[in-house]
């Protein structure tokens, strides 16, 4: 007990540092063939022939399928009528958009025949920008939806008095960087349907979810499938998307009568998994000379890429929810508008939607900072939401209301923890040293929307609910095995939900035994994103262990003869009474729970165990305040991260090490976003970051070493009082960084840089902003 | 396509397999010889989850022919314990949760094992250099940089508390 909180080594360490990990394509049998695409080379084209013939006449190739030969199966699953045919139909809509797909005895031989099959394109203009698919008279992507638009939903024009009527008022135009989710483990798929039942095994977050999509889609039995997403390398979001060859691996392994092995080439999974965040923003705020805010207006504009994905039209929906962040602002109006572009379909990534907003208000905090002189962090603490204000029922929409936060105790921690006023003085040295490197200060003081579970949150994005599933049960020798809907890809849930139930039942953590990610086994599950593990399974296990240990107390006291209500629970022993001997342990009272002879009259066997869907009354709404401290080098524009402090609010921490690691994590690809990654497109559609040579994912040397603290306030939302933590280091980081290298050259009029701030964007502003004056 | 016949030891067991010409030493150690802690997560030899030794040098095996390894000794993340004890370095990857997913893990491991070999003590600095060639997505690198460390002030020969 009081196991909550400890930092607990990792009970899944073992078997993955020994390289004894059972990720996807480790599970791979003798005999079993090879699926690849072919790829279109074209961003958009009419796709006039296909000639499998010269593939077909190799050595070792089963089979060539185009999308005709899927004619009894609907599109992929997405917002109609934009969604994704299952291989391009007619036309590709962005580089790399699959045409066919071959079957090879090996992948070598499938290395081959992808290269053999011909494919006729007729080229069609390209619109890879959202100005450009926005122009009058672009060329339409998708019929039946004029001005390649999805959904508009306009601002609301009763912000413009709100706005004329603030002292000043400001514009800005944000643009959030396409980014690639880029999990180490590319998406791997391997199914085997040879035999009465499908056993699809895949690199999935959430398998029984990909189970109801895939058994409705093939027209077969829920009880006709499992789906087993064994260890999963990294997921970040991008491992949710109804990709086509969870659809098309079972029908070839049902045709061909043979287990079907998919695996991305980085090269492929950098065209084809769903790339992230893909958003620009319009806003104008209003303020006043003190740095308050009177008024905020805000349109997204959203990149959805050729095809809509259900999680990539809702990422708008959160970054309007989500717009005013931390603040208190009177009026706040937003709007958004989805666009497709020949590119390849956005989605989530870590995040989704939140980085974008928290970037829009947080790179506005600092812009009314520079505007009126006022210190960026005083212009927080003037407009955030008071402690005393929960629950805060934010003005974006009704659906948001902030359950706990104390931002001017997390920033004035922060403040402490960076010094901030040793190097306010220390940049003002530096600007006047010619030779010395310039200094930059950025703040983040962010908030996320997180906890996915109260009812009707995911349903909208297509999951069949918003509930989490955990099953406990005790065995007959006292130990515990858990089985959890959600299904980590390494988040350390077998360690974070024994931890929970050792907490409550004192059974160690090593003899409970916690299952996930296999449709046979696990009795439901929403998944694992939107930092809900904790808030919706940890949650319902805890409920369940609760209700486990006082079933147990009285089949406990039936074996002591004693009092029911005077039974302590105390190091894993029932005690008859507080600090009485006569005891009973957890393994006589589990064996006792089955054998009806030893139970109390009117008690049943097996009643130690528990079955809970946890759904949560409202969502969770963790916060932080990062600071950033940069170097520029005056003469390359090189950033250098000097230092950089994140003090984190998740409420309750289950386990600081694992926290602490999802944290890190974040915020590495979260200061990557902001200097380093960026998907981009040639003038006509193609994809030029193709590779891990161009995509720069960031390696040990350009990280720093972080530097964290807490400022926790408990979630009243659950007994636990967690709030999550998986996104919060994504979600904060961005404007901390490029804040820190405007920062840099704010005192030479720079206003705004784009992410990703490279040395070339750096340089040329210094450059523009020194012959300016 | 030609096919040779490739002599490695790998974690001192001498192993002898005709592969294609064309066949890689991770495709090798994935395929025939079954030892699948070895990953792939890129092709362009850049994610470094493929990195196994070859004569103690990490080496990607992404970008190494299977034939080019022939008469070598391989050291791959299985042949880092000795039995049932745990190298340094994998004890110190668990004491400090220097991993989360684990797919890139077994690269880190093996070059970070070189690394040790070569510089029993090294620096923040120093680790953070060597490990310059290995992706992690998970973890932002600190936890790794600690595990090393750690995996430095306990080397093998001393006792490790579990």
């Amino acid at each position: 007990m009081g196991l909550i909180g400890s930092p607990v080594v990792r009970k899944e360490d073992h078997r993955l540092i020994t390289g004894q990990g059972t990720f996807t394509d480790d599970l791979v049998g003798p005999g079993t063939a090879v699926m690849r695409y072919v790829l279109s080379p074209h961003p958009h084209a009419r796709v006039t022939a296909i000639d499998p013939a010269p593939a077909l006449a190799l050595d070792g190739v089963i089979a060539v399928h185009t999308v005709e030969d899927f004619g009894d199966y609907p599109d992929l699953p997405g917002p109609e009528p934009a969604a994704r045919p299952v291989l391009a139909r007619d036309r590709v809509r962005f580089h790399g958009e699959p045409v066919a797909v071959v079957l090879a005895r090996s992948a070598s031989i499938a290395a081959d025949a992808i290269e053999a099959v011909e494919v006729t394109y007729e080229p069609l203009p390209a619109v890879p920008t959202l100005a450009e698919a926005l122009a009058p008279d672009a060329v339409q992507l998708h019929e039946l939806l004029p001005g390649n638009r999805l959904m508009d939903v306009p601002v609301d024009g009763d912000i413009e008095e709100a706005l004329a009527a603030a002292p000043h008022r400001a514009e800005l135009h944000l643009v959030n960087n396409r980014c690639a989710p880029t999990a180490i483990e590319p998406m791997t798929v391997l199914a085997d349907w040879t035999g009465a039942r499908l056993e699809l095994h895949a690199s999935f977050q959430a398998p029984h979810h990909l189970r109801n999509y895939l058994t409705e889609w093939l027209g077969i039995p829920q009880s006709h499938c499992r789906i087993v997403a064994p260890d999963v390398g990294g997921g970040f979001g991008s491992k949710i998307q109804w990709y086509p060859e969870l659809f098309i691996a079972p029908l070839l392994s049902r045709w061909h009568g043979v287990a079907v092995r998919s695996v991305l080439t980085r090269s492929e999974a950098l065209k084809l998994m769903y790339h992230g965040r893909a958003q620009e923003q319009d806003i104008e705020v209003g303020f006043d000379d003190e740095g308050r805010i009177h008024a905020l207006k805000m349109l997204v504009t959203q990149d959805l890429g050729g095809y809509a994905d259900v999680t990539g039209a809702g990422l708008p929906v959160l970054t309007t929810w989500m717009a005013a962040g931390c603040y208190r602002i009177p009026h706040v109006a937003t709007g958004f508008r989805h666009v497709f572009t020949t590119t390849s379909p956005v989605s989530s990534y870590r995040g989704a939607g939140r980085p974008e907003a928290t970037y829009a208000i947080e790179r506005t905090i600092d812009l009314v900072a520079d505007l009126t002189g006022v210190d960026a962090a005083e212009v927080r603490m003037r407009n955030f939401i008071p402690p005393d204000a929960f629950p805060f029922a934010q003005n974006t929409h009704e659906a948001v209301v902030y359950d706990s936060g104390d931002f001017p105790a997390a920033l004035t921690k922060l403040l402490e923890l960076m010094d901030y006023d040793t190097l306010k003085a220390e940049q003002a040295e530096r600007r006047e040293d010619p030779d010395a490197p310039l200094l930059g200060i950025g703040f983040s003081t962010w908030l996320e929307i997180a906890g996915f579970g109260p009812n009707g949150s995911l349903e909208g994005f297509g999951h069949l609910a918003s509930w989490e599933s955990v099953n406990l049960r005790i065995l007959p020798d006292g130990t515990a095995l858990v089985t959890s809907g959600t299904s980590p890809h390494g988040q350390g849930h077998q360690t974070m939900l024994a931890q929970i139930a050792s907490d409550v039942l004192g059974i160690e953590v090593e003899a409970i035994t916690v299952r996930h990610g296999d449709t046979d086994t696990v009795q439901q599950g929403t998944g694992t994103f939107g930092s809900r593990s904790v808030s919706t399974a940890g949650v319902g296990l805890h409920r369940a262990a609760t209700a486990v240990a006082e079933r147990a107390r009285r089949i406990a006291a039936h074996l002591l003869e004693a009092d029911p209500d005077a039974i302590v629970l105390s190091d894993g022993r029932f005690h008859r009474q507080a600090d009485d001997e006569a005891s009973v342990g957890w393994a006589e009272v589990a064996t006792a729970s089955f054998q009806p002879l030893q139970l109390p009259e009117g008690t049943p066997a097996g009643t130690l165990e528990e079955q809970v869907y946890q759904e949560s009354p409202n969502f969770t709404y963790p916060s932080g305040a990062y600071g950033c401290v940069v170097e520029v080098d005056r003469d390359t524009g090189q950033v250098q991260v000097r230092s950089y402090v994140a003090v984190d609010d998740c409420g309750a921490v289950i386990n600081p090490l694992i926290a602490d690691g999802q944290v890190h994590g974040g915020m590495t690809q979260g200061i990557a976003q902001a200097l380093y990654e960026h998907v981009r497109y040639d003038d006509d559609g193609h994809l030029l970051t193709e590779t891990l040579e161009d995509y720069l994912v960031p390696t040990a040397p350009d990280i720093p070493r972080f530097v964290t603290g807490r400022a926790d306030t408990p979630t009243p939302n659950n007994e636990l009082g967690a709030k999550g933590i998986g996104e919060s280091g994504a979600v904060g980081s961005p404007p901390a960084v490029v804040n820190a290298v405007i920062d840099t050259l704010s005192h030479l009029g720079v206003r705004a840089l784009d992410m990703p701030v490279t040395p070339e964007r750096v340089w040329t502003a210094l450059n523009e902003a020194k012959a300016a004056r | 396509m030609s096919t040779h016949e490739v002599n490695v030891a790998v974690n001192g067991t001498p192993t002898a397999t005709t592969v294609e010409a064309r066949t890689l030493l991770v495709q090798l150690l994935r395929g025939p010889l079954g030892l699948t802690g070895t990953h792939v997560g890129c092709d362009t030899t850049n994610c470094g989850a493929c990195t196994v030794l070859i004569d103690g040098e990490p080496v990607k095996s992404c970008t190494v022919l299977a034939v080019q390894a022939d008469g070598s000794e391989v050291t791959t993340v299985e042949g880092l314990a000795d039995g049932e004890q745990l190298a340094p370095v994998q004890e110190g990857f668990r004491q400090c949760h220097g991993l989360q997913c684990g797919f890139c893990t077994p690269g880190v491991l093996t070059t970070a094992a070189a690394l040790l070999e070569q510089t029993p003590d090294p620096d923040e600095a120093q680790i953070r250099d060597y490990l310059d060639g290995c992706m992690c997505r998970c973890t932002g690198y600190q936890m790794i940089v600690d595990s090393v460390r750690w995996a430095a002030e306990h080397p093998a020969d001393e006792e490790v508390a579990s």
